[in-house]
C-alpha cells in the first residue's frame, strides 16, 4: 500500500484539521464546541505523528506511541474540561464562554 | 560611715505611688487617691528627714562633709568606656534640696486635697504631682550628669503636664506648649555641653568630674574657640539649659504663662523646685565652675544679675496675681544665681555659694507659702486679677497673717529668713563686683514694693464686693500655710555656713552691718512707698503711671520680650527657614514620590484593558503571536 498515497495527503488533511479546530476554538462561544475543536487540534497532530513516522522512519514505533500518549491525554483532559464545565454552568447557569469574565481588571 | 542606700526609696515611693494611682485612680474614690499621694510623700520626706539629720548632725568623719556615692546601679552598657548608672549620690546640697523637695511636695499635696476638692481628674492631678516629685528627687539624687538629664527631661515632662491640667482651657495648653518647648529648647543647649563636657574628660561621674584631682579641674584646656576654652564652653550650654529651666532672662517667657496651671502646681514647680533645679546644676558642676571656668560663672552672675533686675520692675506693673509671684520667683532666682556668679571656691570665699543654696532653702518656704496664700485668695473669690479684689483681710484672717510673714520674710526684714539669706548674697556681691551690688541693692528695694503692693492691693485697698461673702480656706489649706509660715520665720537661723559650703568645710561668718543695714532701709522704704500708694485707694499710682508712662507701658507689657519671641520665630525663622525647607518638601520630597505613584497609575490605568477575562480573546493574540514568530523564524532568519 505505501507508495500509493503520497505523505503530502496526510499533511494536507491534518493542517486542514488543525486550522478547522483554531477557527472552532476562536469563533465559537460554546464551551463544548471549543472542546471539541481542540480535539480537532490534537487529532491532527496524531496524524502527523503517525504519517512521519510510517514515511521517515517505519524501523522505529516512536511516533506510534506518542499518538497513544496523546489519546490518553486527550481523554483525562476531556474528563476535566467537561466537569470544569459542568460548574461553570452551576455557577453560571450557561456555558457561553463570553458569559465568563469574572477574571478581568 | 553609714549606709545611705535607702535614699534611693525616696525617689521611688512617688514613683510606685504614681503608677498605682495612674494605673487604678478612676477606680477608687478621689479622696482615697489623694491620700495614698499625700502617704507617698509623707514616707519620703520622713526618710529625707532621717538623712538629713543623720548626715548633717549624726557625727562624721573628718573635717567637713564628704560626698557619698549611697547607691549606684549601671543602667546602660553602651561600649566598654561608656556606661551610664543610675543611684543617688548624699552630699550637702542635695541632702537640703531632698529636705525642701519632699516638705514643699508634702505641704502641696496636702493643701491640694482643699484645693482641688471636687476638680475633674482629682487622681490625675495626684498622680502627676507624684511624677513629679519622683523626677524632680531623681534629679537632686543624681550620680552623673546624665542620669540628671534624665530626670531633668521627666521633671519639664510632668510640669508640661501640670500647667496643662486643665487641658479644655486653650490658654492652658498654649501655656504648657511654650513651657515644654522653650525648657526644651534650652535643653539642648545643656545635652550639647554635656556631650562637649564628658568627651572632654571622659566621664559622666560628678564625683570624678568636681574632684579637684579630676580631668575637668586639673586639665582645663583643650583647643579654645573665640578666647574661651572647651571647658568653659560647655559649662556655658550647661548653664544654658539651667537658664531655661530656671527661667533667667531671656528664656524667661514662658514662666508667666505656666501660672494657667492649679496654684498647688505653681507653689510646688514654678516657685519651690523645678526652677531652682538650674541653680542646682550650677551648684553641683560649682566646683569645675569656679576652678575650671571663671569666666563662665561670670556669665552666671551677669545673667543672674540682669534676671533679677529685669523681673522686679515687670513685677510692679502686673495685675494677676500669679503673675505677681512668677515674676517675683524670676527675680528671686537670679539673685541665687548672681550668688553663685560671684562666688570662689573654699572657705569664705564661698560665701557665694552658701549663700545661693541658702536663699533657694528660704526662698523655696516663704514662695510656697505666697503661692499657696495666693491659691487660698483665689480659692476665696474666683478671680487671680487684683484689680478685683481688695479688703479681704476680715474674711481670711488666716491666709492674711501667713501672707503677710511671707511678704515681710521676702522683702528682707530681720529677723525673719529672707533677711539673712539675702544679706549674705548682698555680701558676696560687694565682695566680687559692685555694679552687681548696686542693681541687688535696687532689686531689694523693689522687691519689697511690688511685693507690698500685692499685699495691699489684695488685703487692703478698697471694699470690694464680692457675688458671695468670701469664705476662709478649709483647714486642709490652712495648716500647710502655718507650717510654711513657721519655716519661713525660722529657717534663717539654720547654721549654713557650717553645712552647705562649697568645699563641704564650715566657715566663720560675720555679719556686715554696713551692707545689711542700708539693705533693710532700702526695703523698708520700698514697703512705706507701697503703704503710701496702695493701703488706701489714691490717685498717686496712676498719676505715678502717668508721668512714667513709657516705661510703665513697656513694664506692663514685660518689655514686649514675647513680641520679640514671636517676631523672631513667626517673621523671621518661619518665613524665612521654615517655609522654604516646608516647600521644598511639599513640592520636591513629596512630588517626587508623587510623581512615580502617577506615572505607575497612569500607566496602569491604560493597559489594564489587555486583561479582559475573555479566554479567546488570549488565544486570538496568543496564536497571532505564533505566527508572528513562526513567519519570522521560516522568512526572515
Amino acid at each position: 500500500m505505501t507508495g500509493t498515497i503520497p505523505l503530502q495527503f496526510f499533511l494536507v488533511i491534518s493542517t486542514l484539521m488543525f486550522f478547522i479546530g483554531v477557527f472552532g476554538f476562536l469563533t465559537r462561544r460554546n464551551l463544548i464546541t471549543m472542546l471539541m475543536s481542540i480535539e480537532l487540534i490534537l487529532n491532527s497532530v496524531n496524524i502527523n505523528f503517525v504519517a512521519f513516522n510510517k514515511y521517515l522512519f517505519p524501523q522505529h514505533l516512536s511516533g506510534h506511541f506518542f499518538s497513544l500518549i496523546i489519546i490518553a491525554v486527550a481523554a483525562a483532559e476531556a474528563a476535566v474540561a467537561i466537569a470544569i464545565i459542568i460548574n461553570i454552568y452551576r455557577n453560571f447557569k450557561s456555558i457561553d464562554v463570553d458569559k465568563v469574565d469574572e477574571m478581568k481588571y | 560611715m553609714t549606709d545611705y542606700s535607702y535614699t534611693i526609696l525616696i525617689p521611688l515611693v512617688p514613683l510606685a505611688v504614681f503608677l498605682f494611682i495612674g494605673l487604678t485612680g478612676h477606680k477608687m474614690k478621689p479622696i482615697v487617691s489623694g491620700l495614698i499621694g499625700t502617704a507617698g510623700l509623707a514616707f519620703g520626706a520622713i526618710l529625707a528627714y532621717i538623712t538629713a539629720i543623720s548626715y548633717f548632725w549624726g557625727g562624721h568623719e573628718g573635717a567637713g562633709y564628704a560626698s557619698i556615692k549611697a547607691f549606684e546601679i549601671p543602667w546602660l552598657h553602651v561600649t566598654k568606656n561608656l556606661t551610664i548608672s543610675l543611684g543617688s549620690l548624699i552630699d550637702p546640697i542635695s541632702v537640703m534640696m531632698l529636705v525642701v523637695i519632699t516638705t514643699v511636695s508634702l505641704m502641696v499635696h496636702i493643701y491640694s486635697l482643699g484645693y482641688m476638692k471636687g476638680e475633674k481628674g482629682f487622681h490625675r492631678f495626684f498622680a502627676f504631682l507624684s511624677l513629679f516629685s519622683f523626677s524632680m528627687l531623681g534629679l537632686v539624687l543624681a550620680t552623673n550628669i546624665f542620669q540628671m538629664y534624665i530626670f531633668w527631661e521627666l521633671v519639664g515632662v510632668s510640669s508640661f503636664l501640670l500647667i496643662g491640667f486643665y487641658y479644655e482651657k486653650p490658654s492652658a495648653v498654649a501655656a504648657s506648649k511654650k513651657a515644654f518647648i522653650v525648657t526644651r529648647f534650652a535643653d539642648l543647649g545643656f545635652l550639647i555641653g554635656i556631650l562637649m563636657l564628658s568627651f572632654n574628660t571622659q566621664t559622666f561621674d560628678f564625683q570624678t568630674l568636681v574632684s579637684q584631682t579630676g580631668p575637668a579641674i586639673s586639665q582645663p584646656g583643650g583647643a579654645a574657640f573665640m578666647g574661651l576654652s572647651v571647658l568653659t564652653w560647655s559649662l556655658i550650654f550647661i548653664f544654658m539649659g539651667g537658664a531655661g529651666k530656671s527661667a533667667m532672662f531671656p528664656l524667661h517667657i514662658w514662666l508667666p504663662d505656666a501660672m494657667e496651671g492649679p496654684t498647688p502646681v505653681s507653689a510646688l514647680i514654678h516657685a519651690a523646685t523645678m526652677v531652682v533645679a538650674g541653680v542646682y546644676l550650677v551648684a553641683r558642676l560649682f566646683p569645675v565652675y569656679a576652678l575650671g571656668a571663671p569666666d563662665a560663672l561670670t556669665v552666671v552672675a551677669w545673667v543672674g544679675g540682669i534676671s533679677s533686675l529685669f523681673a522686679a520692675v515687670i513685677a510692679c506693673t502686673q495685675t494677676d496675681i500669679k503673675r505677681v509671684l512668677a515674676y517675683s520667683t524670676m527675680s528671686q532666682i537670679g539673685y541665687m544665681m548672681l550668688a553663685l556668679g560671684v562666688s570662689g571656691y573654699g572657705g569664705h570665699d564661698g560665701l557665694g555659694f552658701m549663700a545661693a543654696n541658702f536663699h533657694l532653702f528660704t526662698h523655696a518656704m516663704f514662695k510656697a507659702l505666697l503661692f499657696l496664700g495666693a491659691g487660698a485668695v483665689i480659692h476665696a473669690v474666683h478671680n487671680n486679677d487684683m484689680s478685683g479684689m481688695g479688703g479681704l483681710r476680715k474674711y481670711l484672717p488666716w491666709t492674711h497673717a501667713t501672707f503677710l510673714i511671707a511678704c515681710i520674710t521676702i522683702a528682707g526684714i530681720p529677723p525673719l529668713s529672707g533677711f539673712f539669706s539675702k544679706d549674705e548674697i548682698l555680701v558676696a556681691a560687694f565682695h566680687h563686683n559692685p555694679v552687681l551690688f548696686y542693681i541687688e541693692y535696687a532689686v531689694a528695694g523693689l522687691t519689697a514694693f511690688y511685693m507690698f503692693r500685692l499685699y495691699y492691693s489684695i488685703f487692703w485697698g478698697k471694699e470690694t464686693h464680692y457675688h458671695h461673702t468670701p469664705h476662709e480656706a478649709p483647714l486642709v489649706m490652712i495648716i500647710p500655710l502655718l507650717i510654711l509660715a513657721f519655716g519661713s520665720i525660722f529657717a534663717g537661723f539654720l547654721p549654713f555656713e557650717e553645712l552647705v559650703t562649697s568645699d563641704g568645710l564650715p566657715f566663720e561668718l560675720h555679719t556686715e552691718w554696713a551692707i545689711a543695714i542700708p539693705s533693710v532701709l532700702i526695703a523698708l522704704v520700698g514697703i512705706t512707698v507701697a503703704t503710701i500708694m496702695y493701703r488706701k485707694v489714691t490717685a498717686i499710682p496712676d498719676k505715678i503711671a502717668g508721668s512714667v508712662s513709657h516705661l510703665y507701658k513697656w513694664s506692663y507689657h514685660k518689655f514686649y520680650m514675647d513680641e520679640v519671641y514671636l517676631f523672631v520665630t513667626k517673621k523671621i525663622i518661619f518665613r524665612f527657614i521654615s517655609r522654604p525647607i516646608a516647600w521644598f518638601d511639599r513640592h520636591v520630597v513629596d512630588g517626587t514620590m508623587n510623581g512615580i505613584a502617577g506615572v505607575t497609575q497612569f500607566a496602569s490605568f491604560n493597559i489594564r484593558n489587555l486583561q479582559s477575562g475573555k479566554v479567546q480573546q488570549y488565544a486570538y493574540v496568543f496564536i497571532t503571536g505564533a505566527l508572528v514568530l513562526v513567519f519570522i523564524f521560516v522568512f526572515l532568519w
